[in-house]
């Protein structure tokens, strides 16, 4: 078994008094497709959002690709160039055309020349069947060809892993569908995912993995097959049968 | 024919409420118009009250009758609809219009009809109105204050320059767009420096030394705003982040610096920056007064920008600050390329606020003795020869001020709208 790309050790998060993490251990290797999933105020979202260090936890250590994120704002800047990320909201700059979303940070993060950036752009637009949209702004997008842009943007940086935050819980039913196949197309790329979701569909046909969290902690983690066929614990139980 | 129901005027004699409406209208204008151009009262024959009311008492009982809804004329359909709703906006929309008419004709003649403005001295001026030779003769003064006259030719040569220079950006050409944040930002200002010190100020280059404190009138008000506006901007720029930043040191020299400039009037500031200050300086340190109070309005007023500021980058959602960090950009590189431009863009109107009264709080400099548009009327209003013309000169300060204002206030529109994206 290879070394783990990302590791996760006994990690406690607070949010003032109140404790969203607890005792979080996890480790995910290469290639893996993990699928978060629980209810709501769980700490599912905080968790992948420690991962790249967009929350900071108190306790514990993680360490992503090597290297363990500290306060050391070179190394975070250097981990969240490698880790991209997918949001709810998409997080599109309204004030950029989608192509200059794209290469914004290839270009000035990654310091590529701007054509480069423009191509490989283009190449991850094609990708996710937007590029014909690449002159437009965000916001005369629909929320589906959003959410590809963002994904199309996360991987203009190469990344090693992607972690993606409900991306599909924003959106309209019928858009759903576009944005999951372009992740399952990621995914059969071989690309390391953690996927916070409730698109138990997708789990099923992508993940490797399933983990099923409450009340800040990791209750259950099988297999997916494992995992949908005889859940162990009564809480994980609970939720699929509302679930499913 | 129907029988005529004055209460309810309907579409069925439609003709008769119209004509009957707007002769009653007609008349109630006729009225007020003769009264207030020609001293005519009509209606002098009613007791005093009513002679005054009278038009008002037409207009209303014409507007009603011509309230019919749906008549299928197009213009009355519309009037009906914006300003005969109801009687109450048909009673505003009479008194506003009597209000313009009964100020027509005073303003006129005091602009116009009963002005002068032929002559040099002060008893050219024989009609009621206003005196604009006064204007006409002080009006080098007011525009280049004390500034020798043989050597105004300096300023309007720095003046042209950088207006055509300011247009720089209308170029189409893609190899001259790249540097133009640059051009404007960086060398637009240098260049006006240079032209202000050497050809304005001289002393060098052969051109005779002309001190600062002979400068004035409109062109000293036009330095005076343009680098205020250009260092305050930035410095409050700088402020807004910094208050906003996670370092506990620079969040709180921020706001002790925003705060402290807030709560000090203008006016002590500049009393200030031209009295105490110079007691702190090294004796053989010298800085111009100009310079001084320069320095002083950018500081009180960059404290304003950085809270306007402030709220634009407050408005923005913490997703795209997620966003910027998950792609691995810095803190500069964040608020360069995403967070800045989209705050800048949402606080447009509240800087071209804050600007246009910075604009107008150049005046106040006259408290160090600088004397800029209206400090060089209050000066020759006092001039013995000129007595008595106090209403000409701010009535001119007013224009002259309204017009930079408000090219100020479209110029920011224009910006708003290029700047536009739907989100």
């Amino acid at each position: 078994m290879s070394d783990p790309i990302i590791k996760i050790e006994n990690m406690n998060k607070w949010f003032g008094d109140f404790q969203v993490l607890k005792d979080i251990n996890l480790s995910v290797e290469k290639n893996k497709k993990i699928v978060v999933c629980g209810p709501s105020g769980s700490g599912k979202s905080t968790l992948i959002r420690c991962i790249n260090r967009l929350e900071e936890h108190q306790k514990g250590t993680i360490i992503v690709d090597g290297t363990e994120l500290t306060e050391n704002t070179k190394n975070i800047e250097a981990i969240r160039a490698e880790v991209g990320m997918v949001f709810q909201q998409f997080n599109l700059f309204p004030h950029l055309s989608i192509l200059d979303n794209c290469t914004l940070a290839p270009i000035w993060v990654k310091k590529m020349p701007k054509k480069n950036a423009e191509e490989l752009a283009m190449r991850q637009l094609e990708q996710v069947q937007i590029a014909d949209q690449s002159k437009k702004y965000p916001g005369q997008l629909s929320g589906g060809q959003q959410q590809r842009c963002a994904l199309a943007r996360a991987l203009c940086m190469e990344p090693k892993i992607m972690l993606f935050d409900e991306p599909t819980s924003a959106l309209d039913p019928e858009m759903i569908k576009e944005v999951l196949d372009a992740m399952v197309n990621l995914a059969k790329a071989g690309m390391t995912m953690i996927v916070v979701t409730h698109e138990m569909g997708f789990a099923k046909e992508v993940a490797d993995e399933v983990i099923f969290m409450d009340e800040g902690m990791i209750v259950e983690r099988a297999e997916t097959k494992e995992f949908f066929a005889n859940p162990k614990s009564d809480r994980t139980k609970l939720f699929l049968s509302q679930i499913l | 024919m129907n029988k005529l129901n004055l209460l309810k005027p309907n579409k069925e004699n439609i003709t008769t409420y119209l004509y009957s409406g707007l002769f009653l209208l007609f008349i109630s204008l006729f009225d007020v118009i003769l009264s207030s151009f020609f001293k005519i009262n009509i209606t002098s024959f009613l007791p005093n009250f009513i002679s005054f009311l009278l038009p008002l008492v037409f207009g209303i009982i014409g507007f009603h009758l011509i309230r019919i809804e749906f008549s299928g004329i197009k213009n009355l359909d519309l009037l009906n609809k914006n300003i005969n709703t109801n009687t109450f906006n048909a009673v505003l929309t009479l008194l506003i219009i009597f209000c313009i008419i009964k100020i027509i004709p005073g303003t006129l003649s005091w602009f116009i009809i009963d002005a002068n403005i032929s002559g040099e001295t002060k008893e050219a001026c024989t009609g009621s109105g206003a005196c604009w030779t006064y204007i006409k003769i002080w009006f080098n003064r007011f525009i280049y204050g004390m500034y020798p006259n043989e050597l105004q030719w300096r300023i309007n040569i720095s003046f042209i320059l950088l207006i055509a220079l300011a247009f720089v950006g209308l170029i189409p050409s893609e190899k001259i767009r790249k540097f133009l944040t640059l051009y404007y930002v960086v060398i637009y200002p240098i260049i006006a420096f240079i032209l202000i010190y050497y050809l304005i100020s001289g002393g060098s280059l052969g051109l005779e030394w002309v001190e600062t404190g002979a400068w004035g009138g409109l062109s000293l008000t036009f330095i005076v705003s343009f680098f205020c506006l250009i260092f305050c901007f930035p410095v409050g720029m700088f402020l807004a982040l910094g208050r906003r930043s996670a370092l506990p040191t620079l969040r709180y020299i921020s706001v002790g610096f925003i705060e402290f400039w807030r709560g000090v009037p203008l006016i002590t500031v500049l009393f200030m920056s031209s009295v105490m200050f110079p007691m702190f300086l090294p004796e053989d340190f010298f800085m111009d007064k100009l310079v001084r109070v320069i320095i002083a309005i950018s500081l009180f007023e960059a404290a304003y920008v950085a809270e306007v500021i402030r709220g634009g980058l407050q408005a923005l959602p913490r997703g795209q600050y997620d966003a910027a960090k998950s792609l691995g950009m810095g803190y500069w590189k964040m608020h360069i390329f995403v967070i800045l431009p989209q705050a800048l863009k949402l606080v447009i109107p509240g800087i071209a606020n804050t600007f246009l009264a910075l604009v107008k709080d150049t005046p106040l400099i006259f408290v160090v003795g600088l004397l800029e548009i209206v400090g060089m009327l209050n000066l020759a209003k006092t001039n013995p020869k000129w007595l008595g013309f106090a209403m000409e000169g701010y009535v001119f300060a007013a224009i002259i001020f309204w017009i930079i204002c408000y090219a100020m206030s479209r110029y920011s529109q224009i910006l708003e709208l290029k700047y536009k994206t739907e989100r």
